[in-house]
C-alpha cells in the first residue's frame, strides 16, 4: 500500500483532449476566467482520435444554401431518429464554430478570392463542407490545442487515465485516475465533470478508430448510473483499406470517385441511390449516405460480385479519371496513405475498400446543453448522443458537432460548477476503494489464467457476428451469452506487468473492461430493437416501425451488472416522418419539406 | 513455417535496471505488417510487459516514433519486409537525445515546454466581431505557410538533430517551424513577440543548418527552411524595430474580413 492519497481540485473537469474536449475548456474558460479547468487524458491531447478525420465540417456558408436544408439533410439521413430542435441548433452554431476556428488560425482551404471553400459531402443536398485539403481532423486538433497553451487557467493532466467517476450525493465530483508515469493512483476533484473521449471502435475487429477508441467514458458514465442512449447504432464507413481499416475518406468521392465491383460495374445504382453520371451528382449514387453503402456492399457481396482477399471480400473505389493534380491539391493524404499503406498509387491504380466501423451515433445520453440526467456530468462528442445523429450520421457533421455541442457543455459546465460546494470526503472514501480495487484485481493479484489479447479477440470476433451491418434475433442472443461469458472470464484475467511505471498493459486491462460493458450496450438495444432504421438493420425485421420505434433506446446498468433497455421519445419539431429518398427524386422530395 | 525475423529491442524499466539494454524477439514477417504490429504482436502474446506508445496506426496522431536500425521512424509506417528482404536483423530503441521513461517511451514533458515557448497560437489583437466573416486569405498565402502547418509532433526531428543532442536547451526543430508556420500566416501579427522569445542562442542561432530534421521529417515539413527562414524573419524584425514601435507591423490582407 502507498498510504494517503493524493488529490487535487478543479472546478471543471474534461475526460479527455480531442475536439470536444479541447472546445469545451476554452469554452468554460471563457464563461468564467476564474474558474479552474482540468483537461485530463490518457494522451497528450495532439494524440486524440479527432486529428484522423479527413473529408470535412459542415456548416451552412453560402448563399445559396440554408439552415434549413442542412437540418432537413441531417434529420433524413438519421432516418428521423434525430432528436429536431438539438438539430436546428447544430445547423445554426455550426457556422459559427467554423469561422471561430478560423479566427483561431485554422488553415482552412479557400477561393481564388480568399474566402472560405467548400466541398460536396454525402448526403448533403448543398456544398457545405469546410476542408483542410484532406487532413481537416489534424488542423482542427492542433488549431485548437495550440489556441488552449494561451489560456492560463487550463490545467492539462496529459497521459493520465482515468478509471472511475466519483458520485456521492447524487452528483458527480471528480474522477479517479492513475498518471501513467509514475503509477500514481489520485483522486481529482471537481464540481462538474465533461465527458469527451470519443467512441468505441475498438470494440470491433475491423475499425478505421485508433487504438484509444475502447469507449472509455460510455463506460465510466453507464457504471456511475447515467443512461447510454441508441447503442445498437454503429456506423460503418464504405472505404476502409483491407488489413489496416485505414480511412480514405468520403471526399474521394464526392470529387468525383466511382464505386466499382469486380466487373468494374458502377453497382449502387441497383440498390435505389440514383443513376450513373460522369460527374458527381449531389445526395445520389456514391454521395449516397453511408449505411445505405455498405448495405448496398453486403448485397453485392451475396451476389458473388465482390474481389475475394485474404482480408475479405472487397470492391474498387475508383480516383483514376480525377488526374494527378486534383488528387494532389484536395486529396494528398489519400495518395499518401495507399502509396505507404497499400502499396496502390491512386493515380494509376483502383483502391481496394471494404465497409469498416467508423462511428458510433449512439453514446451517453444528453440534453441540447450537454447535461446528462446525472447532476454534475455532461458529455459531448462523439461519446455523447444528443441526439443529432440519429440512425445514421452524415459525413462531415461530426467534428463541427465536437465544436458546437463542445462548447454548450463548456458553458453549461462552467455555469453549473459556478453555483456547486466544493466535493465532499465521502467521494474520497470512494476514490481510496478504487484505488485497492486497481491494486486487489490487477496490480497485487496472485493467479489468473487470461490473457487480454485473447478475451479481445474473442470479444471483437462475437460482436461483429451479432452486431455487423445485418443483425437477426438468434445471432444477437448467442452474442449476449458470449459477452456474458467473456465478462466471468475477464475477472480472470492475468497480467505479466506489475510495474508501476507506465503500465500500458493495465491500461489494456482497464480498456478491455470498458469495452465488454459497451459491447453489451449496443447488443442489447440490437436485440431490443425489432425494425430497421438506418445501421440498424434487422433481417427478422426489415422495416421501419415509427408506431413502436420512433424512440431512443435508453439502456440502464442494474445493480447486478445486467442491463435493461426503455425508451424515450424523438422530438419532432417541423419535419414529420417521411421516406429516405437518394438519387434523382430527392430535390422533389426536399422541396415539400 | 513462416519467414521470420528478429527484432532487438532496447528494454529498460527504472524500477529493475541501471541502464537499458537489448532483448530478442522472433516474430513472423507478413508482408502487410510494419515495425508496430510486430511489437503488438510480441506484447499479445508473448511479453506483456514491452511498453510503447501508439494510436492511430495511420501515420498522423505522431505517437509512435522510434529508432529503428538507427534512424527516427514512425513504427506504424515502416514496414518489415523493407528489413527481412535484406536479411537484416530490426533494432529497435526509444527516441534518440530524450530521457527515457521506460523501454520504447520517451519524456515529453521539455518538448511541450518548448512548443508552448514558441506562442503558436494567431496573434491578431483588436479582432473585428465574429459576424464580419472570416479573414480573407487567398490559396497563394495559405501556400506560404501550409507546408509548416503540417507538424504532427512526432519529435523524429529531435532525434536527428545533431544541435539537439549537444545543446538539450536549443528551442529545436519542430517548435522552430510551428513559430514560422504563425509567423507567416498573412492572418499573424505576432511575428514581433515571437522574435523576442526566440532571436537568441537557445531560439533560431542555435540552429547550424544540418538538415537531419528535414531529411527525417515523415510529414515533408521541412523544419531546417523554416528556420533558415525564420533566420531572416528575425533581422527584418530587428531592423523594422529601429524605424517602428513594436506591434504597428500589421499586413494589409490580414485585417480584412469576409462579409462586411
Amino acid at each position: 500500500m502507498w498510504g494517503s492519497m493524493e488529490t487535487s481540485s478543479h472546478d471543471v473537469l474534461l475526460v479527455g483532449g480531442g475536439g470536444a474536449g479541447l472546445r469545451a475548456a476554452i469554452a468554460a474558460a471563457e464563461v468564467n476566467p476564474k474558474l479552474s479547468i482540468a483537461v485530463v487524458s490518457k494522451v497528450y491531447p495532439m494524440r486524440s482520435h479527432t486529428v484522423s478525420a479527413e473529408g470535412g465540417a459542415a456548416g451552412v456558408a453560402k448563399p445559396d444554401d440554408s439552415l434549413d436544408e442542412h437540418a432537413y439533410d441531417t434529420i433524413s439521413g438519421g432516418d428521423w431518429l434525430s432528436d429536431q430542435d438539438a438539430v436546428e441548433a447544430f445547423v445554426r452554431e455550426a457556422p459559427q464554430e467554423l469561422l471561430q476556428l478560423e479566427r483561431w488560425g485554422c488553415p482552412w482551404n479557400r477561393e481564388p478570392d480568399g474566402h472560405i471553400a467548400v466541398r460536396a459531402f454525402g448526403g448533403m443536398k448543398k456544398r457545405r463542407t469546410w476542408f483542410a485539403a484532406d487532413k481537416t481532423g489534424f488542423h482542427m486538433l492542433h488549431t485548437l490545442f495550440q489556441t488552449t497553451l494561451k489560456y492560463e487557467p487550463i490545467t492539462r493532466y496529459d497521459e493520465w487515465f482515468v478509471t472511475k467517476l466519483l458520485v456521492d450525493d447524487g452528483r458527480v465530483q471528480g474522477v479517479v485516475a492513475i498518471e501513467l508515469m509514475s503509477g500514481k493512483i489520485q483522486a481529482i476533484t471537481a464540481k462538474a465533470v465533461i465527458l469527451c473521449t470519443g467512441g468505441c471502435g475498438r470494440v470491433f475487429p475491423f475499425t478505421t478508430n485508433a487504438n484509444i477508441k475502447n469507449g472509455d467514458g460510455m463506460a465510466l458514465a453507464y457504471r456511475a448510473g447515467a443512461p447510454l442512449k441508441d447503442m445498437e447504432f454503429v456506423q460503418y464507413h464504405p472505404t476502409g483499406l483491407p488489413f489496416t481499416g485505414i480511412l480514405i475518406t468520403e471526399a474521394a468521392r464526392s470529387e468525383g470517385g466511382y464505386m466499382l465491383n469486380k466487373d468494374g460495374y458502377r453497382y449502387l445504382q441497383d440498390y435505389n441511390l440514383g443513376t450513373p453520371e460522369a460527374k458527381p451528382v449531389l445526395r445520389s449514387m456514391e454521395l449516397g449516405p453511408r449505411d445505405r453503402l455498405s448495405q448496398a456492399f453486403v448485397k453485392e457481396d451475396q451476389k458473388g460480385r465482390t474481389i475475394q482477399t485474404p482480408y475479405g471480400p472487397i470492391v474498387h473505389l475508383d480516383l483514376r479519371h480525377l488526374g494527378e493534380k486534383l488528387i494532389d491539391a484536395k486529396l494528398p493524404f489519400v495518395r499518401e496513405l495507399c502509396l505507404k499503406y497499400q502499396n496502390v498509387d491512386p493515380v494509376k491504380e483502383l483502391i481496394p475498400v471494404r465497409p469498416v466501423v467508423h462511428y458510433m451515433m449512439g453514446g451517453v445520453g444528453t440534453d441540447i446543453n450537454g447535461a446528462t440526467p446525472l447532476a454534475g456530468l455532461f458529455a459531448a462528442g462523439e461519446v455523447a448522443c444528443v441526439s443529432i445523429n440519429g440512425a445514421n450520421r452524415l459525413g462531415s457533421n461530426s467534428l463541427p458537432e465536437c465544436l458546437v455541442f463542445g462548447a454548450r457543455a463548456g458553458r453549461a459546465a462552467a455555469l453549473y460548477a459556478s453555483g456547486q460546494p466544493a466535493p465532499n470526503g465521502k467521494a474520497l472514501t470512494q476514490a481510496n476503494d478504487e484505488r485497492q480495487r486497481l491494486e486487489s484485481q490487477f496490480l497485487n493479484k496472485n493467479g489468473g489464467r487470461e490473457r487480454i489479447s485473447t478475451i479481445r479477440d474473442e470479444m471483437q470476433t462475437s460482436v461483429e457476428k451479432s452486431a455487423g451491418i445485418y443483425r437477426e434475433q438468434s445471432l444477437l442472443t448467442e452474442g449476449a451469452a458470449k459477452l456474458s461469458e467473456l465478462q466471468e472470464r475477464y475477472g480472470d484475467i492475468n497480467l505479466d506487468d506489475r510495474s508501476r511505471t507506465f503500465n500500458t498493459e493495465l491500461e489494456s486491462a482497464l480498456e478491455l473492461g470498458f469495452m465488454l460493458d459497451v459491447a453489451e450496450s449496443i447488443v442489447q438495444c440490437a436485440l431490443h430493437r425489432t425494425e430497421s432504421r438506418g445501421a440498424h438493420q434487422r433481417t427478422d425485421h426489415p422495416g421501419r416501425d415509427d408506431e413502436k420505434f420512433l424512440a431512443h433506446s435508453l439502456v440502464r446498468r442494474n445493480p447486478d451488472g445486467s442491463s435493461r433497455v426503455e425508451y424515450q421519445p424523438v422530438t419532432i419539431t417541423r419535419w414529420p416522418p417521411g421516406e429516405r429518398v437518394y438519387g434523382q427524386q430527392t430535390s422533389k422530395q426536399a422541396q415539400e419539406h | 513455417m513462416a519467414e521470420t525475423i528478429i527484432l532487438e529491442i532496447a528494454r529498460y524499466s527504472p524500477e529493475r535496471d541501471s541502464e537499458p539494454h537489448l532483448e530478442s524477439y522472433e516474430v513472423p514477417v507478413h508482408k502487410e505488417w510494419v515495425v508496430l504490429d510486430a511489437l503488438n504482436h510480441i506484447k499479445d502474446t508473448e511479453d506483456g510487459t514491452l511498453t510503447y506508445r501508439w494510436s492511430c496506426r495511420m501515420g498522423i496522431c505522431g505517437s509512435c516514433g522510434m529508432m529503428v536500425n538507427g534512424e527516427p521512424k514512425l513504427t506504424c509506417a515502416t514496414f518489415l519486409t523493407d528489413y527481412s528482404r535484406k536479411g537484416s536483423k530490426i533494432r529497435v530503441e526509444p527516441l534518440r537525445y530524450f530521457p527515457v521513461v521506460r523501454d520504447l517511451v520517451t519524456e515529453l514533458s521539455d518538448f511541450l515546454a518548448k512548443l508552448k515557448k514558441v506562442k503558436p497560437w494567431l496573434i491578431h489583437p483588436n479582432q473585428p466581431p465574429l459576424s464580419q466573416g472570416e479573414f480573407l486569405q487567398t490559396p497563394e498565402q495559405l501556400e506560404r505557410y501550409k507546408q509548416f502547418s503540417m507538424c504532427i509532433n512526432c519529435t523524429l526531428c529531435y532525434a536527428a538533430c545533431p544541435v539537439v543532442g549537444l545543446d538539450p536547451t536549443f528551442v529545436g526543430p519542430a517548435a522552430l517551424a510551428l513559430a514560422q508556420r504563425y509567423n507567416m500566416d498573412s492572418r499573424d501579427q505576432g511575428a514581433a513577440e515571437r522574435i523576442a522569445e526566440l532571436a537568441h542562442p537557445d531560439g533560431i542561432w542555435g540552429c547550424t543548418f544540418v538538415g537531419e530534421c528535414t531529411r527525417v521529417c515523415p510529414k515533408h515539413v521541412d523544419p531546417a527552411g523554416a528556420i533558415q527562414q525564420y533566420k531572416l524573419t528575425a533581422v527584418f524584425e530587428w531592423l523594422k524595430s529601429f524605424v517602428m514601435p513594436r506591434g504597428e507591423n500589421t499586413k494589409d490582407v490580414s485585417s480584412e474580413t469576409g462579409n462586411d
